[in-house]
């Protein structure tokens, strides 16, 4: 046995994927129902999908502050009744705002379903939104906010999403103070009325599903006064500012500064999308890739320094992020810039090419491990309108980019001056 | 119930098998019996750093990472002041990849004097972004101290300074690979879609050739009971008040840590536990509050921490968590307060085992307990808990001698 000769191994790029399809049911209202059903264990993750998240609020913060407040109270519950309804079972109800978005979603022992879903039932049709939960609600946020405010990756994050798409934008606007301040319950009421009990929904269920689930969607769900969403995206224009480059000081004793270099970028439904994934991967998308290579493995100049494409519907954006030491930040932009002219000016090599498609395509099988994971890819894919061939034409590109493509796609997009670049120290 | 089977090469490496035929993928997860606890207080951040260099190339591989990636996998691998673990996820057809790698870096690094010195550079920076730039950083590395007198879980994982992983050597790496990283101290678990006739025949060829060199035997200074509360102030930049509480809890093995576990559930677990209920919601002291304990082999600890709301007195905020705890210890808890804490713990455990890597690691950190079956019998353990064990716990642990209080104030 030679140890330093590789075992044979056969090439994931040569595998053949499968999206384990799902099953649709509509119920009496119209309302789409997503399922999976696979896995071992007794379990179930149910996810109603409103298209309630911060698009549509006419004050900063009413579409969070409107879903977090879902399970702070109905007329018959109070917030802890609530909490305790979930709880006792052992059952997970969570919510998540985001930018077209917001679910109300239910993790549980499958076996449990039946007198879970009376409780979401209450809180989608009864939520009364009591004054004094939001006094707690808005104080703590506040307070929050202002930790937050301390870490320069949080400042930096919210910043260049404020370059790239204009602080008026959805992806772009953040939360301060005043605006945690002007939350009522006047407001709140308003948007759950419009959005939630009037709204537009989806539902996603995955893991080991009962018999019955249907007739059980049907009585808690289907009989609301919902409708199906029609998954256009809601188009509003973004507006990236004028100036391109940035330092800001946070704190005058940082020790790192928090780098975020970003270009807008068009949607999945872009026929660059696809070969970007794969280019962005070889760039920064993995621990083996250029920018981890060279600024960590080679300089040694941070902890992690990674590229993706943000996952936003209607438009995105191309990010690379990093903290890196306060006296080796100006050094590590300067690399960056260098991997982008390699990118544009040396065709990447076959063996780098294998490598990246083999360790993407794995990727993709280790990720369709478990009903959840599957779920997560399919409701991706609905709710930015597209069907499974995305998937499929996803791993043709991880497949077939070339090297020319790469280049091509190199000299299009990796360009410095196309980049917002910022460091919060 | 979770399967699995177990074996011994001859040089004392532990092997357990899990099939789980349902997967595409196969995982192969290494425990190495070496943690924090396990350095000299002077060269602090060492096993940390020490997981870093495994993957700076091998005797006869020179890096890593490409190869496994060339195979459709990835793998990642964390340090604990208990344990290091090594672990990749990768197709079932290549699974051979995996047993190359690690069995190669288990007979000798290459010692690479350049991956030293980057290495040492990249944890710095990690102990930078999550330590030092950042609000409350360093409270885990003031509390331990606080916390423990001798036992070294007194200092965190990453390190007590910047300057102990600045100044380890070459000679440091080699007589840390030599002393911990042999056969005898490893427990390897191979999972997913494998056969056990299969394993064996990879185990015996990659792995049975390695020398058994010698087990590491853990001598470690104990933790002297504590006779008097302790109390530490401390005035940072940061914008809130906190207060942080701990208490002296149990071994990971003695059947009284499944009392203290569902204990701090009772108080904290989730938006109707004690805690959260009665001093973020009804009395408003606090923004946010949370009980826990880490979960470590040794004698670990309760830790109570929460942060005040602005204009609160940290006394009033105290006494209110005092009295908290006095009503556990008077009134103990209902049939269903209990009963809840328990169905929280068999879901949480389901959700746990949906993903095969999460299962391998399981399998590996009960076996380092002393027999991976506990991991299919703690479910009962935890049933069987009463409401009297857990009002007599309480009047044990939250004792005021048994207790560490640090006041983290706000400069602003």
């Amino acid at each position: 046995m030679n140890r330093k000769i590789a075992p044979p191994i056969v090439d994931a790029v040569n595998f053949k994927l499968n999206l384990k399809p799902y099953d649709l049911f509509t119920l009496d209202n119209g309302v789409p129902v997503y399922t999976v059903h696979a896995g071992a264990q007794e379990v179930i993750q149910i996810e109603m999908v409103f298209y309630a998240g911060n698009s549509f609020e006419t004050g900063s913060g009413i579409a969070a502050a409107t879903n977090f407040m879902l399970k702070n109270g109905t007329s018959k519950k109070t917030a802890f009744e609530l909490n305790e309804a979930f709880e006792y079972y052992g059952a997970y109800c969570n919510r998540s705002c985001y930018n077209e978005t917001a679910i109300l979603s239910l993790h549980s022992l499958t076996k449990y379903l039946d007198v879970l879903l009376p409780v979401m039932n209450e809180m989608l049709t009864d939520s009364v939104f009591p004054e004094q939960e939001l006094d707690i609600f808005k104080q703590n946020t506040k307070q929050r906010l202002s930790v937050n405010l301390q870490k320069p990756s949080f400042v930096a994050g919210r910043l260049i999403d404020s370059y790239v798409y204009g602080d008026q934008h959805p992806y772009g606007k953040y939360t301060e103070g005043e605006h945690i301040d002007a939350l009522n319950t006047d407001d709140l009421k308003a948007f759950y009325k419009k959005y939630y009990l009037q709204g537009h929904c989806a539902i996603f269920v995955s893991g080991q599903l009962p018999a019955n689930l249907l007739p059980l969607l049907n009585t808690f769900f289907g009989k609301l006064q919902l409708s199906k969403p029609d998954y256009k995206n809601i188009s509003i224009k973004t507006n990236p500012v004028e100036q391109k480059k940035y330092r800001i000081e946070n704190d005058v004793n940082a020790v790192q500064g928090a780098i975020r270099i970003a270009q807008p970028f068009p949607n999945r439904h872009h026929p660059d999308f696809k070969k970007v994934v794969v280019l962005n991967n070889i760039f920064g998308g993995f621990f083996g890739s250029r920018l981890m290579a060279n600024i960590r493995e080679d300089k040694g100049y941070t902890y992690g320094i990674h590229s993706y494409l943000q996952n936003h519907i209607q438009e995105t954006a191309w990010m690379i992020s990093t903290e890196a030491g306060k006296d080796v930040c100006e050094a590590t932009l300067e690399e960056v810039y260098k991997e982008m002219k390699r990118l544009r000016e040396e065709a990447v090599d076959q063996d780098e090419i294998l490598l990246v498609q083999n360790y993407m395509m794995g990727g993709i099988l280790g990720d369709l491990d478990g009903p959840f994971q599957i779920m997560a890819k399919w409701k991706n894919i609905i709710l930015n309108d597209l069907d499974e061939s995305y998937f499929y034409d996803s791993v043709k590109a991880i497949k077939e980019t070339s090297a020319e493509e790469l280049m091509e796609l190199a000299n299009k997009y990796l360009q410095p001056e196309k980049f917002y670049e910022l460091v919060v120290y | 119930m979770i399967h699995f089977e177990k074996f011994s090469l001859a040089n004392g490496l532990k092997v357990l098998v899990h099939e789980d035929k349902s997967t595409p993928m196969a995982v192969v997860n290494v425990l190495y019996d070496v943690g924090a606890r396990d350095e000299h207080a002077d060269k602090t951040g060492f096993a940390h750093l020490f997981e870093h260099l495994m993957f700076g190339g091998s005797v006869n591989i020179p890096v890593y990472d490409e190869p496994l990636q060339i195979a459709g996998g990835e793998n990642n691998a964390f340090t604990t002041n208990d344990l290091t673990n090594y672990y990749c996820q990768l197709p079932a057809e290549n699974i051979e990849t995996a047993f190359w790698l690690e069995s190669d870096r288990m007979i000798s690094l290459a010692f690479s004097k350049k991956s030293l010195e980057v290495q040492r550079k990249v944890v710095c920076e990690e102990f930078k972004e999550h330590y030092i730039n950042k609000p409350y950083g360093d409270v885990w590395h003031k509390l331990r101290e606080l916390v423990y007198t001798t036992h070294p879980y007194r200092w965190m994982t990453i390190g007590k300074e910047l300057k102990h992983i600045e100044e380890a050597t070459l000679e440091d790496v080699k007589a840390f690979f030599t002393k911990h990283y042999n056969p005898a101290n490893v427990i390897l678990v191979v999972a997913g879609n494998v056969d056990l006739a299969q394993i064996k025949e990879l185990a015996e060829k990659w792995f049975g050739p390695i020398p058994a060199g010698d087990k590491y035997n853990r001598n470690l200074p104990v933790e002297p009971k504590q006779t008097a509360p302790r109390f530490l102030e401390v005035k940072a930049d940061v914008p809130l008040d906190a207060l942080y509480k701990c208490w002296h809890i149990y071994s990971r093995t003695d059947d009284r840590y499944y009392i203290a576990d569902l204990m701090s559930d009772i108080l904290s677990g989730g938006g109707s536990s004690r805690l959260y209920q009665s001093l973020v919601k009804e009395k408003q002291l606090f923004s946010s509050i949370d009980c826990s304990h880490l979960g470590s082999t040794d004698e670990g600890i309760m830790v109570l921490e929460g942060k005040l709301v602005k204009g609160v007195d940290i006394k009033v905020a105290e006494a209110a968590v005092i009295e908290e705890l006095n009503k556990l210890k008077l009134d103990g808890v209902s049939v269903a307060e209990l009963e809840k804490v328990k169905n929280k713990t068999e879901s949480a455990m389901a959700f746990e085992d949906m993903s095969v890597m999460n299962r391998a690691a399981s399998i590996a950190m009960y076996e380092l307990l002393g027999d991976a079956d506990l991991m299919n019998k703690e479910l009962d353990k935890y049933r069987s808990v009463t409401s009297a064990e857990i009002t007599e716990q309480s009047r044990i642990i939250f004792d005021e001698n048994n207790c560490s209080t640090m006041h983290y104030l706000s400069n602003n």
